[in-house]
């Protein structure tokens, strides 16, 4: 495949594995095992079947007629809100939790910025008995304290992040430091496609389902696998990556991939990674990255703690880079109107994450017969306060 | 001979090498610092280049990176600063830093900057072997910098005699696995760990790194190598000093007893 990761670890210009020699052992132990663990039967069936009975897949694809009508094309809903837990985030927390077992790991770290990761991580650990810590910003765990609390009924610890803008980065951060300080017994389930290689790779075949479902979902449903666009928001880029996955090599598909513009990409106030970053080196790959000129991270900024992050993973970089996908952004303000509107066209309250994406259908030049499948990444309940301090509906 | 060759070749033992912050706790202490510590008795000093995202480093460093940030620190200034080094300190000088800063200062920019100022080495901990190999070790010899090597208790010797066959200066023990801060003792970890290294034969010096806070643990870990590095210790007694010149002084004392 054209644009998946090559032997050392990069996608074109994107990508490595910048980490501190600390880390290099578990890093080495990973790429050089984690092909040949989900390569085999023994992963794949109890990975499939975990995702069929536990997590609820395959997602449902769904014709919203509704907003079809509205934005005058046939637009399809990928259900990922429907997934055990709320939003995709889980396909990739069994994944790697499996992979950790294999491992002979007794104990898992995460970081989360919505927190959906952290619930979908401190699932799994309830799942396979093993002990949970999440790292989470402390701004974080105000606006989605929803979620503070699911993980800790689940039995995991919330530790709070509390250097620099305290929201994903941050706790991105502190979770590297814990693995630093915890080599040996403990797994570092990261939850978007971001971080040293091989864990955008890993991540990204773990969401892959996403769109292998989608294929033959539209073929039954249309009677043929290609949409014309598919369309997805990006934090780190996990859910994108898994509804892209399979049609990065069909070029007549177009892939559109929606940041978060927080108050304005020019306002200061942004989380809009490709509009606004430059290439550098954040938590161990080379991609692009809000910086000063003088190469400190910018904090970023947008209402949905998910989106609220200053990078991309390397792959989105590079395709970014090469323009097989486009990228469009999204505002606060635009993202919360598209989560009423969906709300009220199809009866589905959005994660605001994943609202982003719907906003970005205005901005796409769309004829009559076009297919369009959007990711509907995660469900909206755990945003419900925003909505509410929002309020406009 | 190199600056850091010509260390290792005059003293074999308890060299001590100590690390701060540039730009903190003021922004223009950075140079006085180095002055100061020569002055103490310092055998090499390694001066940190702030960054906002300090993955390797405890609480301390994370600190001081953030107070010289908020203070106005760059690369830039920093090398505006030590601009007359090399008139007034003699010993090696190290920079220490993450990656990032030095790709968006432009790497041949950096290496000049450095050979200019008269600065000898670098330590960047998360600019992998790999890529300091493809991307770097070139232009560092063409400006006569040497990049040092971090090896830790979980690197396997056949790394680490990698790791030294890829050094010309000293390599950096790391003491445990962990982030950067002090510590108050080694236990046994540590102890077989030295010891593994030094049965290795090396090539290379060692100075052992991270946990190193007070005349004890510096001793503990002379025995085992060529000397110490101490940072967290070193910044928390710039952190809450009324007088750097006299405070630098004493904690060197303290350290060297
Ligand atoms: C529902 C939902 N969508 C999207 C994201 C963004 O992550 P990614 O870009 O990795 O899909 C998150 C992250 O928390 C999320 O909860």
């Amino acid at each position: 495949m054209k644009y998946t990761v090559d032997k050392t670890g990069y996608y074109g210009n994107f990508g490595g594995a910048y980490i501190p020699e600390m880390l290099y052992p578990n890093i080495e132990e990973l790429r050089e095992s984690y092909l040949s663990i989900i390569d085999s039967k023994e992963f794949e069936q109890q990975f499939n079947a975990l995702l069929k009975d536990y997590v609820g897949r395959p997602t449902p694809l769904f014709k919203a007629e509704r907003l079809s009508d509205k934005y005058g094309a046939h637009i399809y809903l990928k259900r990922e809100d429907l997934c055990h837990t709320g939003a995709h985030k889980v396909n990739n927390t069994i994944g790697q939790i499996i992979l950790a077992k294999k491992l002979g790991k007794q104990k898992i770290i995460a970081e989360t910025g919505a927190g959906q990761h952290g619930v979908a991580t401190a699932t799994v650990c309830a799942l396979m008995g093993m002990e949970c810590v999440v790292y989470m910003g402390k701004v974080d765990m105000e606006r989605q304290k929803p979620n503070v609390e699911r993980m800790r009924i689940l039995g995991a610890t919330v530790q709070p992040a509390t250097s620099g803008s305290q929201t994903l980065k941050d706790a991105t951060n502190e979770a590297m430091r814990h693995w630093i300080n915890n080599p040996t017994d403990t797994h570092y389930i990261i939850g978007s496609v971001v971080g040293p290689h091989p864990y955008p790779d890993m991540v990204a075949r773990f969401q892959a389902v996403i769109s292998e479902e989608i294929k033959f979902q539209l073929l039954e449903q249309t009677g043929s696998e290609l949409p014309n666009y598919v369309l997805a928001c990006v934090g780190g880029g996990s859910n994108a990556a898994g509804a892209f996955y399979h049609y990065l090599d069909k070029e007549e598909v177009h892939l559109v991939a929606v940041e978060a513009a927080g108050l304005g990409v020019a306002s200061g106030e942004s989380a809009a990674t490709t509009a606004l970053g430059k290439p550098g080196v954040l938590h161990g790959s080379k991609t692009l990255l809000m910086q000063t000129q003088d190469g400190q991270v910018v904090e970023p900024y947008s209402i949905s703690a998910g989106l609220d992050y200053p990078g991309i993973g390397p792959m989105h970089a590079h395709l970014f880079d090469v323009g097989r996908v486009k990228f469009l952004n999204a505002t606060d303000e635009e993202a919360m109107k598209a989560g009423i509107e969906l709300s009220r066209l199809e009866g589905i309250i959005p994660a605001i994450e994943t609202a982003h994406a719907f906003a970005a259908l205005k901005q796409l030049n769309l004829g009559q017969n076009d297919v369009v499948v959007i990711n509907l990444s995660g469900r909206g309940d755990k945003d419900l306060d925003t909505y509410i301090r929002w309020g406009k509906y | 001979m190199h600056r850091i060759n010509q260390l290792f070749e005059n003293k074999k033992d308890r060299i001590l090498s100590v690390y701060y912050s540039a730009g903190f706790p003021a922004l223009n202490n950075t140079l006085d610092i180095a002055i100061w510590l020569e002055k103490a008795g310092a055998d090499m000093i390694e001066i940190g280049i702030p960054f906002s995202d300090p993955l390797a480093d405890g609480p301390t460093i994370q600190e001081s990176n953030k107070v010289a940030l908020d203070n106005g620190m760059t690369l830039d200034l920093l090398f505006n600063q030590i601009k007359e080094l090399r008139s007034k300190v003699t010993v090696p000088v190290i920079l220490m830093g993450y990656i990032n800063p030095v790709i968006q200062y432009g790497i041949g920019r950096f290496c000049q900057s450095c050979e200019d100022v008269g600065v000898d080495g670098l330590i960047l901990p998360d600019l992998p072997m790999s890529e300091y190999i493809s991307e770097y070790q070139d232009k560092f010899t063409d400006h006569g910098i040497k990049n040092i090597f971090l090896i830790t208790p979980q690197t396997s010797d056949e790394r680490i005699r990698e790791v030294d066959a890829r050094s010309n200066s000293f390599i950096y023990m790391v003491s445990t696995s962990s982030t950067t801060g002090a510590k108050d003792s080694f236990g046994e970890v540590q102890a077989s760990y030295f010891e593994r290294v030094r049965s290795l034969n090396l090539n290379n010096p060692t100075l052992v790194g991270f946990g190193i806070s007070n005349k004890v643990t510096f001793g503990q870990a002379c025995a085992h190598s060529n000397g110490a590095i101490i940072g967290s210790a070193f910044i928390k007694v710039l952190g809450s000093s009324d007088n750097l010149e006299s405070d630098i002084l004493q904690f060197v004392k303290s350290i060297k007893a």
